[in-house]
């Protein structure tokens, strides 16, 4: 199949947003994007006090785009994505209690302590890892669709990526394999403006990245990432298209991070001035959802300040459950380097 | 028993196990239509069809990323770059996924892959095709790395591989793609990790690997008309190394050479000798001695190209040197 020139793009408003009506469903996409934002201003607050350490990359703005995202997907599906992976991680349903115990590096962390931030899997819900090497994840996810069609299953990967990922050779190859070969899956380009430091604008030759979709014959899409629903609707088409027509998708769904790069960076400076964050905030992804239902009447004050209790005790629990958690025995340094099986 | 090529016996490995487990698939440049560049995988596509014979573009960073998809969703690739060289631009997804990915996931996600080609020097195809890189792969926990010499093992040892739950690179010989040797009709494994003793001997040892058995075994017939018997000891696996095979040997002949194809500079041989220092020292009568190829870029040059490449008269005059006889 072809892209035309129609499908290609679709830009997103807030009227996409006013027709969603559903108040369960809506109340199940706030829940779990502000259980991601109370989760990580934890983590921001256990870093602070040496409880996280190495890397730590907040998600905090970008909410919308792993719980619109990944709301659309069913539990065989897989996902994977970048080091930025605490918020996908819980929207896919992965138990704050192992990703907190992993980020403090402890045995019942996913990961058994051994990934930290940056790498979280868990087979449970097929969440094929945060991952470190920029554009390396990609063709993995192209290989989960070869394996996917090879099994004749109907499953879809979805596959979260930033905007720097599109100038790497890996980014190439792997969209160039899916779209030759016709693989399910979906590719999500978090465009949230900046690789560390470096804006979009001076790293890519093009600027609307999701056109680069044309180059592997691959419909391709943008949409407003602050708009859970505008994100739903967008990765819905992409996920039915992928599932029923074998066929992959790039969208590009523009955010972005109220947050530095990493912990251990500032949240503005040389490279954006705090007007701009301040800006961007007004369009905070949880205030506007939040909003629209409160406007439609799906939400009372009451109602919010009991979830926002819930969730912040659920985000305590995490930090005692992984505080509690014992730290691995030096034995398990040498433990899950090799597989003593074979088949 | 019957004598086949070192192309064949791999080819009958990968295609014994393609017909016993329907999750092992094979992915390359050329290996399907073309028939693979080195004809390894010759009637493949007839007999699996293009699902489970898949021709790539060029793109090793991107099929060796797709075979670490498959792999972590339990599947069982056999990527085969065309050659090793090729194999640099995909070594992140060598090192930085497939040999990490079951530790970085707690144990969650084994990596059922193989990575096979060949490796090392053929005749004067110069500087960016003559390269063996068996330290670098070596160098990495998580990898298992083979090489072997023989189509015997490289039979046995290649099913072993595709069977084996983590990712184990193969490097393979274009010189040896021709070579022939006994294979049986009868399955059989060699288990991943095992040395052998190719030929037995009491004044020295040569520890050597992949392509450089053959130059040991010729030097051993060579020696032993002077009556000096050649203990060689083939590592078949790099990583995991044998250590025992090679201490038993050593502090039986109390000298030995290491061969290999690579250059010096951290090569195997290097870590060879560290084991013998460590387990062997009191058993040694002399420096251990090392042979390998030049420290240079590989000429094109043919006899340039000779000069740089380890060869037989190179380790039988290692031999003599160990043992003081010039
Ligand atoms: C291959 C590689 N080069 C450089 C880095 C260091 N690095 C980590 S994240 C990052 C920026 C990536 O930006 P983007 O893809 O936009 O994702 P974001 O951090 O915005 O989510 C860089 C340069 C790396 N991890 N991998
Ligand atoms: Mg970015």
């Amino acid at each position: 199949m072809t892209a035309t020139r129609t499908e290609k793009k679709r830009k997103s408003d807030s009227a996409a947003a006013t027709q969603q009506g559903d108040p369960t469903l809506n109340l199940e996409l706030l829940r779990s994007m502000l259980l991601q934002r109370r989760f990580e201003e934890r983590c921001a607050e256990a870093y602070a006090l040496g409880k996280i350490g190495g890397f730590c990359h907040l998600y905090i703005g970008q909410e919308a785009v792993s719980t619109g995202a990944l709301s659309m997907l069913r539990p065989d599906d897989y996902v994977i994505t970048t080091y930025r992976d605490h918020g996908p991680a819980l929207a896919r349903g992965m138990t704050p209690r192992a990703v907190m115990a992993e980020l403090f590096g402890r045995q019942d962390g996913c990961a058994r302590g051994k990934g930290g931030s940056m790498h979280m899997f868990d087979t449970n819900t097929n969440f094929l890892g945060g991952h470190g090497i920029v554009g390396g994840h990609v063709p993995i996810a192209t290989g989960v669709g070869f394996a996917i069609k090879y099994r004749g299953g109907d499953q879809v990967i979805v596959c979260f990526m930033g905007e720097s990922v599109v100038n790497t050779g890996a980014f190439h190859e792997a969209l160039n394999m899916a779209g030759l070969w016709k693989l399910p899956c979906v590719f999500i380009i978090e465009n949230n403006r900046y690789g560390m430091g470096t804006a979009l604008e001076r790293a890519s030759a093009i600027h609307d990245i999701y056109e680069r979709g044309a180059a592997y014959n691959m419909p391709r899409n943008q949409c407003d990432g602050q708009d859970v629903f505008a994100v739903r609707q967008a990765v819905g088409e992409a996920v039915e298209r992928a599932r029923k027509e074998q066929i992959p998708t790039l969208l590009e769904v523009r955010t972005y991070r109220f947050m530095g790069h990493s912990m251990s960076d500032a949240v503005s400076g040389t490279y954006r001035p705090k007007s701009e964050l301040e800006e961007y905030m007004k369009r905070d992804p949880i205030t506007l959802l939040r909003t629209h239902m409160q406007e439609a009447g799906q939400l009372t004050d009451e109602q919010l300040q009991k979830l926002d209790e819930e969730l912040k005790a659920i985000v305590q629990d995490s930090w005692d459950f992984a505080e509690s958690s014992p730290e691995l025995p030096v034995e398990a340094l040498y433990e899950d380097v090799y597989a003593d099986t074979t088949t | 028993m019957p004598v086949i090529t070192y192309r064949d016996a791999l080819g009958a490995a990968i295609r014994e196990e393609m017909q016993r487990d329907d999750r092992v698939f094979l992915m390359g440049e050329e290996v399907a239509v073309y028939q693979g560049a080195y004809k390894v995988s010759k009637g493949f596509l007839q007999e699996f069809g293009e699902m489970r014979v898949v021709d790539t573009p060029i793109t090793e960073l991107g099929f060796a990323g797709v075979g670490v998809g498959a792999a972590m969703v339990g599947l069982r690739p056999v990527i085969e770059f065309m050659t090793w060289n090729f194999a640099l631009l995909a070594l992140d997804q060598v090192v930085n996924a497939a040999a990490k990915m079951l530790y970085m996931s707690g144990g969650q996600y084994k990596m059922p892959i193989v990575f096979r080609g060949p490796n090392g020097a053929a005749l004067q195809l110069s500087a960016q095709h003559s390269q063996a890189w068996e330290s670098w792969l070596a160098h990495i926990p998580g990898l298992k790395v083979i090489a072997p010499g023989t189509p015997y093992d490289a039979k046995g040892l290649l099913k072993s591989a595709i069977r084996d739950d983590n990712p184990v690179c193969v490097l393979e010989g274009e010189m040896l793609y021709n070579t022939k040797g006994e294979v049986p009709d009868e399955e059989y494994l060699i288990p991943l990790g095992k040395a052998e003793l190719k030929r037995e001997g009491e004044h020295c040892s040569i520890i050597t690997h992949g392509k450089m058995v053959l130059v040991a075994l010729q030097a051993a017939d060579q020696l032993a008309k002077e009556g000096i018997n050649i203990d060689v000891v083939d590592l078949r696996t790099i990583r995991p190394m044998d250590v025992e095979a090679i201490g038993e040997s050593v502090k039986k002949t109390n000298r030995a050479v290491v061969l290999e194809e690579g250059w010096e500079m951290c090569g195997v041989g290097a870590q060879v000798v560290d084991y013998i220092q460590r387990d062997c020292f009191d058993y040694l009568d002399a420096p251990v001695v090392r042979v390998h190829q030049a420290d240079t870029p590989m000429p094109y040059a043919k006899g340039l190209e000779k000069a740089a490449k380890p060869d037989l008269p190179k380790a039988i005059a290692a031999v003599r040197k160990v043992m003081y006889l010039d």
